[in-house]
């Protein structure tokens, strides 16, 4: 029985073998797929924390608020400051124009006199603050009322709403410093005081504590932590579209037939392909960890860390490839053409990325899909990569997750056997 | 008389959402050194009887025996005893001659030297032996169908089944098949095949059975079967006589 399951290896591995556009799309796509998306998705948070992003500022106060504004934005390395177009000061309309227009993706106005009206009204409101004490107070210069101002942004309508949000709270954050510093300015000058300093830096400030892996290194969550996982997964899932066109094409060419007649059980051929298939997954796993690992820094993106916890990894990616190859067993064994394996296999891997949280966190999707997510095996999985790599659990906590994914390839499996019994008692 | 190799009582196949009966209420026998042919028009019902003496389809009723045991209570020891010849190139295409053959011999308990050697030795008698190493899909019609062959009995079965081996192959592919059938039948392999070549079953069958509608029609040897319609010259003349000259389109 031995000699006949390494015989079904060796034959489900010389076809593979001479496969090559097969074995092109089952190594090359995944790590096509992390370099993308992980290259994709640093530059997209180093674009909102890091890299620097073009913004369009208007200065119609040309006054000391504007001046602070402008001070604090070149001293953030979040923006690089355009203020002028062909020499001459960028306008309202010109500001506007551009960025709707796409060619920046930001622009700020401050309006006429912010300054003045700003320090009037501030000081109005320190001044009615220390009358209420009984306290004198300098004279008032102008005593005409201020507006509140408002200082427009442009985004551009294609920027996404995190973007937008993000620019805001940077922005809200800047103004809010530039407001507190002011009414500490205007006490001291209505007291008389202005040799006193008050300290101005934030009093309450964040701390974020992250897990701690072998005692000391912090694992820092990055776009490589999180995506070598994700789409090792979604690579380890594709196996479900070569494995069931394999079985269609064995039903197709006869050969199935013939193997159906011979003294070997069924079982035994399923066990031959499920092995290799295996090898085929974890060989997968391995070479996007490689990559995570050494090629990620030679191109500017960070490493992937998978500390002391490799070998829970690599029983998370078993059984994953376990779950992956029962369902295209599955596949196989009820799709009639590979005209429909294919797509239904391809359909039903981006299905279970999308609800398993490959592309999106499962936290963020409305609470009706975060239910559905759990019948995902790629959300199990995912769930228990994070679990080692980010929370750095042990591997009892794991245990679970490893139960369903075995479970689910159990079920599929079966699930393949007894249909294809039921169909040849027909 | 010798003992039955295979005893087919009351057997009867009627397909799930289908009203006609594929096979109905057929009983017969297969002795040792026998050639059995069944042959019939399109729809007549030989693949289905054919796939349920090898165990692929159950059937609705009655029952088959094949050396005293059935599908449900013995299946190893029947299919160590038989090898089937699929009508499609059961082989797979991108594996060479010898890869295939290595491969199916070990699905039926060869191993080791003996395999080795055995899939050469078939592979000289069927003259393939050096393209051994050149992969299925070069290979042409008739090359593949002597593989295709060979892949069915490299264990020596008892009883083969072949399901139109002949099909479109040359003159010279389908000499060296049959020759090579009469060989192994004298070896001791009885055959069980099904053909639309009449001229080469009334050939090399020692029985046959032409079975139209699910039944049987009429058996015997070829002679007997020439003989028992006046003014039939070959087993052709018997077959028009029986099933009539209307075409037998099924889908």
């Amino acid at each position: 029985m031995f000699y006949k399951f390494l015989q079904t290896i060796r034959k489900e591995l010389l076809l593979l073998r001479r496969d090559v556009g097969g074995l092109l799309i089952l190594f090359l796509m995944p790590l096509a797929l992390i370099i993308t998306i992980t290259l994709i998705q640093s530059a997209t948070f180093e674009s909102i924390s890091g890299s620097r992003i073009s913004l369009v500022l208007v200065d119609n106060d040309r006054g000391e608020i504007a001046d602070s504004v402008i001070q604090n934005i070149r001293r953030s390395k979040a923006f690089d400051l355009v203020m002028e177009l062909n020499g001459r000061p960028v306008t309202k309309k010109q500001a506007k124009d551009l960025v709707f227009s796409g060619t920046y993706q930001l622009a700020i106005v401050i309006p006429e006199h912010l300054s003045d009206d700003l320090n009037q009204k501030i000081d109005e409101n320190v001044r009615s603050v220390l009358s209420g004490f009984g306290m004198e107070t300098k004279a008032q210069e102008n005593a005409s009322p201020v507006k509140n101002k408002i200082v427009s942004i442009y985004f551009d309508p294609v920027s996404q709403v995190s973007f937008r949000n993000t620019i805001k709270a940077e922005i809200d954050k800047l103004i809010t410093a530039i407001e507190r510093d002011k009414v500490y300015s205007s006490f001291q000058k209505q007291l008389d005081i202005e040799e006193i300093s008050f300290e101005k830096e934030n009093f309450i400030r964040f701390n974020e504590i992250l897990p701690q892996q072998d005692g000391q290194t912090t694992v820092l969550p990055n776009a490589s932590q999180h995506n070598v996982p994700a789409w090792s997964l979604f690579g380890i899932f594709f196996i479900i579209i070569p494995l069931s066109i394999n079985i269609v094409k064995e039903k197709n060419q006869g050969t199935f037939l013939r193997l159906r007649t011979n003294p070997t059980p069924y079982w035994l051929i399923i066990l031959g392909k499920t092995f290799t298939y295996l090898l085929v997954t974890l060989t997968q796993f391995y070479l996007m960890v490689i990559v995570g690992k050494h090629l990620f820094p030679l191109i500017g993106l960070p490493s992937f860390e998978t500390g002391a916890n490799f070998f829970s990894l690599s029983v998370i990616a078993l059984f994953a490839g376990l779950a992956a190859i029962g369902l295209g067993i599955l596949i196989g064994t009820i799709a009639k053409t590979q005209e429909q394996s294919a797509p239904l296999g391809a359909t039903l891997v981006v299905l279970l990325a999308a609800i398993g949280g490959v592309w999106v966190p499962v936290f963020v999707m409305p609470p009706f899909m975060q239910v559905i997510s759990n019948i995902s095996p790629m959300n199990w999985a995912l769930d228990a990569f994070y679990d080692v790599i980010l929370r750095n659990v042990p591997f009892k906590s794991i245990i679970g997750a490893i139960l369903l994914l075995l479970l689910f390839a159990l079920v599929t499996i079966s699930a393949a056997v007894i249909y294809d019994k039921k169909k040849r008692s027909v | 008389m010798m003992n039955p190799i295979i005893e087919i009582s009351n057997l009867s196949k009627q397909y799930l959402h289908s009203e006609h009966i594929a096979v109905n209420q057929l009983s017969f026998s297969i002795y040792e050194k026998e050639i059995v042919g069944i042959i019939g028009p399109n729809g007549a019902g030989k693949t289905t009887l054919i796939s349920m003496m090898c165990g692929l389809i159950k059937p609705s009723t009655g029952s088959i025996r094949i050396y005293g045991s059935t599908y449900d209570n013995n299946e190893q020891r029947i299919r160590q005893n038989i090898g089937v010849v699929p009508q499609d190139f059961a082989l797979y295409p991108t594996l060479t001659a010898e890869e295939n053959l290595i491969y199916f011999g070990s699905m039926c308990g060869l191993k080791g030297k003996e395999l080795k050697d055995k899939v050469e030795a078939s592979l000289e008698k069927v003259g393939l032996l050096e393209f051994r190493n050149k992969k299925i899909s070069t290979f042409s019609g008739g090359m593949k169908r002597r593989i295709n062959l060979l892949a069915g009995l490299l264990h020596q079965p008892k009883i083969l089944f072949l399901d139109e081996p002949t099909v479109g192959v040359d003159i010279h592919s389908k000499k060296k098949i049959i020759e090579f059938l009469k060989e192994i039948h004298q070896n001791g392999t009885n055959i069980i095949y099904t053909s639309h070549h009449l001229l080469e079953a009334e050939a090399l069958c020692t029985r046959i059975l032409i079975v139209d509608n699910g039944k049987i029609l009429t058996q015997g040897s070829p002679q007997q079967l020439i003989q028992s319609i006046s003014g039939a010259g070959n087993l052709e003349d018997v077959f028009i006589t029986l099933t009539g000259n209307s075409l037998r389109d099924v889908l």
